[in-house]
């Protein structure tokens, strides 16, 4: 598998929202204005990458060798929160404009599946490390225009007349449900 | 054995994420201000961003570094205000909160002008042609306010308009930013109280007329739907003397209202009544809000009408209020001028209780000019005067003979009976003619008619230079009189009052008159007929043909730096006439002591507006009134010439205590309507806002 397929592959063929349906909480709940919508993808690319790289090294080098691999879910989590909170503080002594401009969004992502179902994904395939980072990279990609997209289109349809029983949430899924679908036109390319 | 190694391993993993997270918080330590974690756990913690920063964090840092003020956060409420000014070593200032409410009634009763099929959006509407509602100040309906309500406090309500929850409304200013047609407001309780009509205003005719503006159609409608402590609360933020006013006021938003196109116009002033009396009656007083204490220090002379107005809401505005007056208890005209038997004293008294238990202090029997001067109320730390001493003095006839014996002058007359009757009716009553009459057709005249009818005078006259209909009395007042038994002699002016050798008067001569041209106030002229002298044989006399002001403190007041400068009525003069500010910038004047004997009505609005330049003043800011200031005008667009889909349906008739039983004594002629009669009675207002209304159902 080529790096151009495994790129394209994680943007949009395997679209971690619209194609294996991760990470729907701030998919739905961030996306009601474009300035959000960039802020939590901004946050999302960057500890997806780090959650992929590190998981792929404790995956490789201690749960494979110790045949400790059905502990990965709980490692998983704990190194992913342990992460955000490393990350978080990281960032306020070092990049400080970059902390304030993720704002509250960084935190948030402790409990995002998206991460954790894209670190599972990676070690899944038996990527070798420099694919994992371009397919984290991907998947963070796919993440963040997945929900620019949709954020797009939501601050749209707050200006449609839309029956009182569909409205917010309910109009929110039926597009996310049509948006799935165009995504899916992508899936003869790989 | 697998499980141990489990378990070691994530012990292990456990500690290696620790240690690294621990080691890490040394190293890329940042010293943070302690005061930061404190002010957080302050805010409402719930990350809203309604205060403007990215987190109640981020908000906190700002209050830290002196960048946001400590009320920031919009959710939590003035104690956590409190709080973080308490924190940071600030004064909490005198925040009040804001909350938003919704100015248009109309809603989708109001009719449209053109069909609109664009996006779901005001902002959109209304660039088209200002909207398509045939109103030009109305909702348009499409809730954008909703929308851009982050707490979910709107609600497009069943007529078409927003309804806000005031629960949850946190006063951000959200709505009120995204309206095209300035529907929604965001204000103070305070900035309520100081708001006057506008041209721009969505308010029905009777609003618009009434000279305290009080928001009819509101309390009219929370009558209607059985909230009487609410319509009791509506008529507080503009007039503090319900219950008074609901006796005595002559109701000139009546003369306006739109039902009265077409029909009999509704009974406001009964309505208004209904509910004061309502209340009264539980026993229990509703609470008044009041703003936090400013530190100021104001007097208010004269504790009439206007004075009390003033006091009420400069209070409620949040300054320390103290009235002196010269009489010894409160009400000024209406207690002293208005006999009994319109206006029960205990009740007055029990109307004027609840607003000095606002925490407005009162000092009796201190006149200006004879027990205090303004330079020593300055001197004394007041930081402005209100001068509410009404028009005391009585003008007189310039006749022959006017100070025999027998002769007496209205206001003196009523006064001075009030005084016996209230506060020494154990002494010798004042005395009371046989044949008496009373010069004048103001509404003074006839109290002092009816007053003598009811102490047993065997004839009484009313003597009036024009006829009945250009009596300046209220309209029942004059019938009232008719009803119990007053002689009227219309076109006749008096031109000599006869007396005996022991200076008593035993007779009035008049010249009989006859209408000519209209003259300057549009009302026809009395020109004397010649040689029509007449004579009545009389034994009191009592002429109640006007009041002014009586200034005799200007004299005494040496401490004055400046001339209070007055009219040549000798009414206090003030350049504007909304903002009631005198010669003297420290001193506000209204009610009749402004204005010349006048409404009572008119003296609780002169007040208010007086209360609001005061407050202004106080906070050196600019008192001029808007530009658009209605001042008691219509908007011509709300004065219709017809008015369509009205069914007639009576109006409710003021129930009174029959003639033979109320003239043997001063007990209340009026009578309150029943709760049945009050329903009805609210039930026939349509309504309105400034154009569109309610129509009969038929």
């Amino acid at each position: 598998m080529g790096y151009m397929e495994i790129i394209i592959g994680g943007i949009f063929v395997n679209n971690i929202l619209l194609a294996q349906f991760l990470g729907n909480c701030p998919f739905l709940g961030t996306s009601k204005k474009m300035e959000t919508a960039v802020g939590m993808a901004m946050a999302v690319v960057f500890v997806l990458v780090l959650a992929g790289v590190i998981t792929w090294v404790l995956y490789t080098f201690f749960l494979v060798p110790y045949k400790l691999v059905y502990m990965r879910t709980i490692a998983f989590i704990l190194v992913i929160a342990s992460l955000v909170q490393f990350v978080e503080m990281f960032l306020k002594k070092s990049i400080p404009a970059l902390y304030a401009g993720l704002g509250i969004f960084l935190p948030l992502i402790t409990t995002n599946c998206a991460v954790f179902g894209a670190c599972i994904l990676n070690v899944d395939k038996d990527l070798n490390f420099m694919k994992t980072l371009v397919q984290s990279v991907a998947y963070a990609v796919g993440f963040g225009l997945a929900l620019i997209l949709f954020a797009g289109v939501r601050e749209r349809i707050i200006l449609a007349r839309v029956p009182k029983p569909l409205q917010d949430t309910s109009i929110g899924l039926v597009t996310a449900g049509i948006l799935s679908l165009t995504f899916y036109a992508f899936k003869g390319m790989i | 054995m697998l499980s141990l190694s489990a378990v070691l391993f994530m012990l292990a993993l456990g500690a290696v994420c620790g240690t690294v997270l621990s080691v890490a918080s040394k190293i890329f330590y940042v010293y943070e201000d302690p005061r930061i974690a404190i002010v957080e756990g302050y805010t409402a913690s719930a990350n809203c961003g309604g205060c403007g920063y990215a987190g109640c964090s981020a908000a906190a840092v700002a209050v830290v570094a002196g960048e946001a003020p400590p009320s920031v956060c919009i959710v939590a409420g003035p104690e956590a205000t409190a709080n973080i000014a308490g924190v940071m070593g600030l004064d909490p200032g005198t925040a009040e909160s804001l909350l938003s409410y919704n100015t248009c009634t109309g809603g989708d009763r109001a009719a449209d002008k053109f069909l609109y099929m664009g996006i779901n959006s005001c902002q959109a509407l209304a660039t088209l042609h200002g909207g398509q509602r045939v109103c030009p100040v109305g909702c348009l309906g499409f809730g954008d306010c909703v929308k851009a309500c982050a707490f979910d406090a709107i609600k497009i309500g069943a007529h078409g308009y927003p309804v806000v929850n005031e629960m949850k409304c946190v006063g951000c200013g959200a709505c009120e930013k995204v309206c095209p047609k300035d529907i929604m407001e965001i204000k103070t309780m305070s900035q309520k109280l100081l708001h006057l009509n506008q041209y721009d205003d969505r308010i029905a005719p009777c609003q618009q007329t009434c000279p305290a503006e009080i928001d009819i159609p509101k309390y009219i409608y929370q009558t209607k739907i059985g909230d009487y402590e609410g319509a009791v609360n509506t008529i507080r933020e503009r007039n503090p003397l319900l219950l008074s006013c609901g006796r005595v006021c002559p109701h000139p938003c009546e003369d306006k209202c739109r039902r009265g196109v077409e029909d009999e116009p509704v009974s406001i002033n009964q309505l208004k009544r209904f509910v004061a009396d309502h209340e009264m009656n539980t026993g229990k007083r509703l609470p008044i809000s009041v703003a936090p204490p400013t530190g100021k220090k104001l007097a208010v002379i004269g504790g009439g009408p206007a004075g009390l107005s003033c006091a009420y809401f400069l209070r409620r505005l949040g300054h320390d209020v103290t009235i002196f007056d010269a009489m010894p208890k409160l009400g000024g005209m209406i207690r002293y001028g208005i006999p009994e038997y319109r206006l029960p004293k205990e009740v007055l008294a029990w109307e004027t209780d609840g607003i000095l238990n606002l925490g407005i202090e009162h000092k009796p029997n201190v006149a200006l000019g004879r027990d205090f001067d303004i330079g020593s109320l300055i001197a004394s730390g007041y930081d402005a005067v209100f001068l509410g001493i009404g028009a005391w003095k009585d003008y007189t006839l310039g006749v022959e003979g006017e100070n025999l014996n027998g002769c007496y002058t209205g206001i003196n007359f009523l006064t001075n009976f009030a005084v016996w009757q209230q506060e020494r009716p154990h002494d010798k009553r004042p005395f009371i003619g046989k044949k008496c009459v009373v010069i004048g057709g103001g509404n003074t005249a006839i109290d002092c008619v009816r007053t003598l009818v009811r102490l047993g005078a065997d004839e009484v006259t009313i003597v009036y230079r024009r006829t009945r209909k250009e009596m300046p009395a209220n309209e029942v007042e004059i019938v009232a009189a008719e009803h119990e038994g007053i002689n009227f002699t219309f076109l006749a002016a008096p031109t000599r009052v006869l007396g005996d050798e022991e200076g008593g008067v035993t007779g009035l001569e008049y010249l009989k008159m006859e209408l000519g041209e209209p003259d300057a106030s549009g009302r026809r002229r009395p020109v004397p007929i010649e040689g029509s002298e007449t004579v009545i044989d009389i034994d009191m006399l009592i002429t109640a043909i006007g009041q002014g002001p009586d200034v005799f403190f200007k004299d005494e007041s040496k401490r004055l730096d400046e001339d209070l400068k007055l009219t040549r009525w000798n009414t206090i003069d003030s350049e504007d006439e909304i903002a009631l500010q005198s010669s003297i910038p420290y001193i506000f004047s209204g009610g009749d002591a402004a204005t010349g004997a006048d409404l009572v009505v008119s003296a609780i609005g002169a007040g208010r507006r007086a209360a609001r330049s005061i407050h202004f003043y106080l906070a050196d800011e600019d008192i001029t009134p808007p530009s658009k200031t209605l001042f008691g005008n219509n908007i011509p667009v709300s004065i219709f010439e017809s008015v369509s889909g009205i069914t007639q349906l009576p109006r409710t008739e003021m129930p009174e205590l029959p003639v033979d039983e109320r003239i043997k004594s001063f007990v209340e002629a009026d009578l309150v309507i029943t709760e049945d009669e009050a329903l009805y009675e609210s039930s026939r207002c349509l309504e309105c806002c400034l154009i569109c209304y309610n129509k009969d159902v038929a």
